[in-house]
């Protein structure tokens, strides 16, 4: 019992949870960026895919790894665009165009790994991002190796969830996208066009869900697999009603998630095989739900969060 | 730019647009097929010919279409309640286990009995199943979308316990594999010799009963009418929540039979790998049926060709098979697209 | 005419700072705007005044750049305004407050206000600017608010004062309004007009929408009269009557139904202190008979508790305490079928989002509230024949023009849909009936229509509730007059007992102490 409980002293259990916070803090900005504007994005696991792909597939071509993260944020704010131009001007259901844009990222990412790739058996690994200590703050017991001996892409994430804050909170951008997803009537009303708006969040929240996956493939791991998002995406929008539509409580919610996630791993070395280890993967996806089921009651959603807006409609 | 909608379209509008849709579609795929280097043209060939060319390619196809008709019911049903299951894979899994438990012997009935009995209990628990997300969205407001999608990754981990536990197959060489059901609970092949099963027709006749319940009953316009406007439903009086429970139960029992059709018919056992993404690929059928029974029987057929043709391309022309996922989710958006311009009328002003 | 005076103070009087050619807009066949012109002067007030659907909503939205005119000019202070473009209206001086306010709710008042009014990509909200200049203007014109309070937490009257500082804080030099009384209490409404007499003396200039006729006779320098679409006349207000512009306004001398009284019969509804609260408002304490062969008006200010009533009636909610009775018994489990089957006929007040289904068909419309009665299902299924049967019977006995039964619902007009509902929910004879704004955005023939239909149910017997915010209509329809403010309700008073300025009072909320309260018995 004593264990259980001193896996939550050690420092390793939390660089691993901050590590497998780090794609869903991404993708979840992501999510939440577009749903403040009023758009559902289920095109989250498939922009995820596509991204993890994009960008490891650019380092392994001889890219930079930087220029793959960029590739990657190309590749999500490209299927971002398909979905908006389906979801805003022309209005169609965002349930149908995310399942979508879902299938179709996931089926052309695999098509182009196997025109890449065709006859490999194990993936190819490339040379992935490295932790970078940062100096005297990385020596801080526990904390220290938790937050700041992480990769760079992993301090990008938090640094994403500030500057969404900052343009949510801070900026007239902001304004203009919380508007759009509570009440667009009032967005047109002061000349600023709903339709730009809602394409520009979903673009760059999709860009963001790509960076998502891109980091399971250049910081996390080091190759592509297939089905290695596996709901990590459905994970992200749970964490943002969880999140109350709000960056701080979002970036909370999905440390919580990985924190146990991460602890949920070695609970199961720790049980030697008592519990089928299947008990133990089912942990997250009850967990979301759970978490959804829990915060449903007091849930305030962007009032017009998918309803399609045409202008000089009130 | 702006949407108006317009009055019924015109028959040539009806197929225009559609065959527009495909069309599209089949640009796109080309595009993919000249990057994979090869001939566009012989790819649709091969495609064609594999998917429809011969006795066997015909008899693969339908085989196919089987599991993506029961689960293109499954959403068709929901949707039209604007219930969105996306959870037919995980309520196909678990009417194929309900098949495994009752038809590995442990119901030692004739064939006659024990086939309805073991259907009859895989779209009970695919019901259920169903009415969990169903139950969390009337009462507590939570997305049936998100939890959902979730299910399937837990009830997939669930059926992965048990292939490894309670249900493994102790002669299965260490496989998580089932058992194979016995005898009686199989379902008899159409043609000797060949693949096709008696799942296909008991698509057939689920298609033409889901049909008749859309179209001549109370239940089916209650439906209908909860999917286009729930505000006006309740306030015609009609029980809106406990309407969208009873199309739950419909829809999570329809994506069941498909596990049962594929394990009792075709498969004999249960492993993880049964549905190739059957319960995704039903969205994209039940989307291009229009959401319509009977259309859903010609779509399945149309999505079975082009995986099983693709398969068989992919085999002679060296372009990967996926290039029949990438066809499917693209055929889902142009026709979303396609539906959306009969309707409404697209003014540039 | 188009004089070169484009200096943007619009110095000269008598120039028009805005000037309407030729516009004419079209959605299908339907012709909204037919070739309107006209020249709005500096600091004056004109009225746009007509009937739902003549047209008014349309012109202002092509003026403010929602919609793009099909033909015609608009020049602001003799420059062309680019069309479709709701920036450069705002850039040229144009304030728009619409009739359905356009604020976001999750923000604050000063959010809403600065929205839009930095460029998109500055680095930060500049808020310490915007609350000076707030407090500037509201203390200019005396429109009182708190910047830093959140939107949702705000008064009808308060959020209009937001929507008109809106438009201050972007120097608009040209104020619309759209039918801005509708959601205020006579004493709001004086407020707001106290409001736009400072504003035109400072030099702006106000459009004024409106189809309340005392409204424009009391604010407005002229009138622009519109009637289906095109300018039907124009009259300095100094030189015109009420009786003219109605004339004007309808296109023909309205002569008002003139209701024989009829002998109240029993009691058909009784209402016994009865408080409830629901997602449509709340009622508090509220007693109300409905006797059959009588109208009861109930009237108020929109969002002040009639919803919750509408509702109560509708079998959308049940009472939390107190009591209703439906025809001498009350009611136990409430729900729409129990007041369907305790022969409530309900005319809703939304009729496209809550009377019809839009995508349904009209023979599926008409036996939404019926369909499993024995003449249209038996075992579980539906007898689609008597359906349409049952549609085509409503389309031939109310006048309605629709295709076929099969034809979809969305695509009849406001009028032919509210005669389905209305065909709906007087069958078969019910004997209380629901009558929710049952004439709103039709167009005049509707209305009398409608109101005919009420009063022969009426004289067959049922009793009737008329929840309407026109005033006018309430008073030549009731035979009894409720006034409900903040969900409470007035005791009734005959029709004739009580003055206009007496219901105003009332709507206000004066005088609804609890011992002011009747119980009519």
């Amino acid at each position: 019992m004593m264990e259980a409980f001193d896996i939550l002293l050690t420092a390793s259990f939390w660089v691993a949870a901050i590590r497998i916070a780090s794609p869903l803090i991404f993708a979840t900005m992501g999510e939440l960026i577009c749903e403040r504007a009023g758009v559902l994005n289920l095109g989250i696991e498939g922009i995820m895919v596509a991204g993890a792909f994009a960008g490891w597939v650019t380092v392994y071509a001889g890219g930079d790894l930087w220029f793959g993260v960029l590739v990657a944020a190309l590749a999500g704010a490209a299927f971002g665009l398909l979905h908006a131009t389906l979801t805003v001007p022309l209005g169609l259901s965002q349930h149908v165009v995310g399942i979508g844009i879902t299938l179709l990222a996931t089926s052309l990412t695999y098509f182009t790994y196997r025109i890449v790739l065709p006859e490999v058996t194990s993936p190819p690994k490339i040379e992935a991002f490295q932790p970078l200590p940062i100096p005297v703050l990385s020596d801080i017991p526990v904390v220290g190796p938790a937050l700041f001996a992480q990769t760079p892409l992993t301090y990008l994430a938090f640094v994403v969830v500030a500057l969404t804050a900052w343009i949510l909170y801070r900026t007239p951008l902001g304004l203009a996208v919380r508007a759009a997803g509570e009440n667009p009537a009032a967005v047109e009303a002061q000349g600023i066009s709903v339709a730009v708006i809602r394409i520009g969040a979903v673009m760059a929240g999709s860009a963001l869900m790509a960076i998502g996956g891109a980091f399971l493939t250049m910081s996390a791991f080091n190759s592509f697999f297939f089905e290695m998002i596996n709901g990590r995406g459905w994970i992200c929008i749970a964490l943002v009603v969880f999140g109350s539509w709000r960056p701080g409580k979002a970036l909370l919610g999905a440390i919580l998630f990985a924190a146990f996630d991460a602890y949920q791993i070695r609970l199961q070395q720790l049980t030697g095989g008592a519990i089928p280890y299947q008990i133990f993967l089912m942990m997250p996806y009850v967990l979301s739900i759970l978490a959804l089921i829990l915060v449903a009651r007091r849930a305030t959603y962007p009032k017009a969060l998918m309803i399609p807006y045409q202008k000089g409609e009130r | 730019m702006r949407l108006e909608p317009k009055p019924s379209p015109t028959m040539v509008e009806t197929l225009a647009y559609p065959a527009g849709a495909v069309l599209v579609t089949v640009l796109f795929a080309s595009l993919l097929v000249l990057a994979a280097g090869a001939s566009p043209f012989s790819v649709i060939y091969l495609v064609a010919k594999g998917a429809a060319g011969s006795q066997f390619a015909l008899v693969e196809t339908l085989t196919r279409a089987t599991p993506l008709i029961f689960t293109g019911l499954a959403v068709a049903v929901a949707f039209r309640a604007k219930l969105w299951n996306i959870g037919a894979e995980a309520q196909l899994y678990i009417g194929a286990v309900m098949t495994i438990v009752l038809g590995t012997g442990a119901l030692p009935l004739p064939a006659p009995i024990l086939i309805p009995l073991i259907m009859i209990a895989a779209m009970a628990a695919g019901a259920l199943l169903l009415l969990g997300p169903a139950a969390l969205k009337v009462r507590f407001g939570v997305d049936e979308v998100v939890t959902t999608l979730l299910l399937n990754f837990i009830v997939l981990l669930f059926v992965s316990l048990l292939l490894e536990g309670p249900l493994k197959d102790p002669m299965g060489l260490g496989w998580p594999q089932t058992k194979k059901v016995i005898a009686e609970a199989q379902l008899p092949r159409l043609i000797q010799g060949k693949r096709l099963h008696f799942g296909f027709v008991i698509a057939l006749a689920a298609a033409a009963a889901t049909w008749v319940i859309m179209k001549k009953t109370v239940f089916g316009y209650e439906m209908r009418a909860v999917g286009h406007n729930p505000e006006a439903a309740r306030f015609a009086g009609m029980p809106v929540n406990r309407i969208l429970m009873k199309t739950a139960l419909l829809s999570g029992g329809l994506a069941a039979l498909a596990g049962f059709s594929e394990v009792a018919g075709l498969k004999g056992n249960l492993t993880l790998d049964l549905s190739p993404g059957y319960g995704y690929t039903g969205i994209v059928v039940a989307m291009l049926a229009l959401l319509n029974p009977l259309g859903v029987v010609i779509a399945a057929i149309f999505v079975a060709g082009i995986f099983v043709g693709a398969d068989a391309m992919s085999r002679a022309a060296g372009v990967p098979s996926y290039i029949a996922d990438v066809m499917v989710a693209t055929a889902l958006l142009t026709m979303v697209v396609a539906v959306m311009l009969t309707r409404f009328r697209v003014r540039w002003r | 005419m188009t004089d070169e005076a484009t200096t943007t103070s619009g110095a000269q009087a008598g120039t028009p700072v805005l000037r309407l050619s030729g516009i004419t807009k079209r959605f299908g066949p339907l012709v909204a705007n037919n070739a309107i012109s006209f020249a709005l002067g500096r600091g004056e007030v004109v009225a746009l005044l007509g009937e739902n659907g003549a047209g008014k909503t349309t012109l202002m939205n092509i003026l403010f750049g929602h919609y793009v005119a099909d033909e015609g000019t608009v020049e602001v202070f003799g420059d062309r305004l680019p069309p479709g473009d709701p920036h450069a209206a705002l850039e040229a001086g144009i304030g728009m407050v619409h009739q359905h306010f356009t604020l976001a709710d999750n923000m604050t008042v000063l959010e809403n206000i600065a929205l839009g009014t930095q460029p998109v990509w500055s680095l930060r909200l500049d808020r310490g600017r915007a609350r000076a200049r707030i407090a500037e203007l509201s203390a200019d014109f005396g429109l009182a608010v708190d910047p830093g309070r959140l939107v949702s937490a705000l008064s009808v009257g308060e959020r209009q004062r937001v929507e008109i500082l809106k438009a201050l804080y972007r120097d608009a030099r040209i104020l619309i309004l759209d039918e801005p009384t509708a959601v205020l209490t006579p004493a709001e409404t004086e407020a707001l007009f106290a409001t736009l007499r400072m504003l035109v003396a400072k030099g702006l200039s106000i459009i004024f929408i409106s189809h309340k006729l005392n409204e424009v006779m009391a604010v407005s320098d002229r009138v622009l009269v519109l009637r289906g679409g095109r300018l039907a006349g124009e009259r300095a207000t100094a030189g015109t009557t009420r009786q003219e512009l109605a004339a004007l306004m309808v296109g023909r001398e309205v002569a008002p139904p003139q209701p024989a009284p009829v002998e109240p019969g029993a009691v058909l509804a009784r209402l016994s202190g009865v408080s409830l609260r629901s997602d449509a408002g709340r009622l508090d304490d509220v007693t109300l008979d409905l006797r059959g062969g009588e109208i009861v008006g109930l009237a108020g200010v929109s969002g002040n508790g009639q919803a919750a009533l509408a509702a109560l009636l509708a079998g959308m909610v049940a009472p939390a305490s107190g009591s209703l009775e439906i025809g001498g018994r009350p009611v136990t489990s409430w729900t729409p079928r129990a007041a369907l089957a305790a022969g409530v006929g309900r005319i809703p007040e939304n009729r496209h989002a809550v009377g019809t289904i839009g995508d349904m068909s009209v023979a599926e419309n008409v036996i939404s509230e019926r369909y499993r009665d024995a003449r249209f299902s038996s075992r579980g299924f539906l007898d689609w024949s008597a359906a349409r049967g049952f549609a085509q019977s409503i389309v031939d006995a109310y006048d309605v023009k629709c295709p076929s039964p099969d034809a979809r619902i969305r695509l009849l007009s406001g009028g032919n849909m509210q005669k389905l509902i209305l065909g709906r929910a007087l069958d078969p004879d019910p004997s209380l009936i629901l009558a929710n704004q049952p004439t709103r955005g039709l167009d005049v023939g509707a209305v009398s229509y409608v109101h005919e239909r009420l009063l022969e149910a009426r004289g067959r017997g049922a009793a009737i509730l008329l929840i309407s915010e026109d005033l006018d209509e309430i008073l030549t329809l009731s035979d009894r007059i409720v006034v409900m403010s903040r969900g409470r309700l007035s005791a009734p008073s005959a029709r004739g007992e009580r003055s206009v300025a007496e219901l105003g009072e009332l709507m206000a909320g004066h005088g609804l102490d609890a011992g002011e309260r009747g119980h009519a018995a």
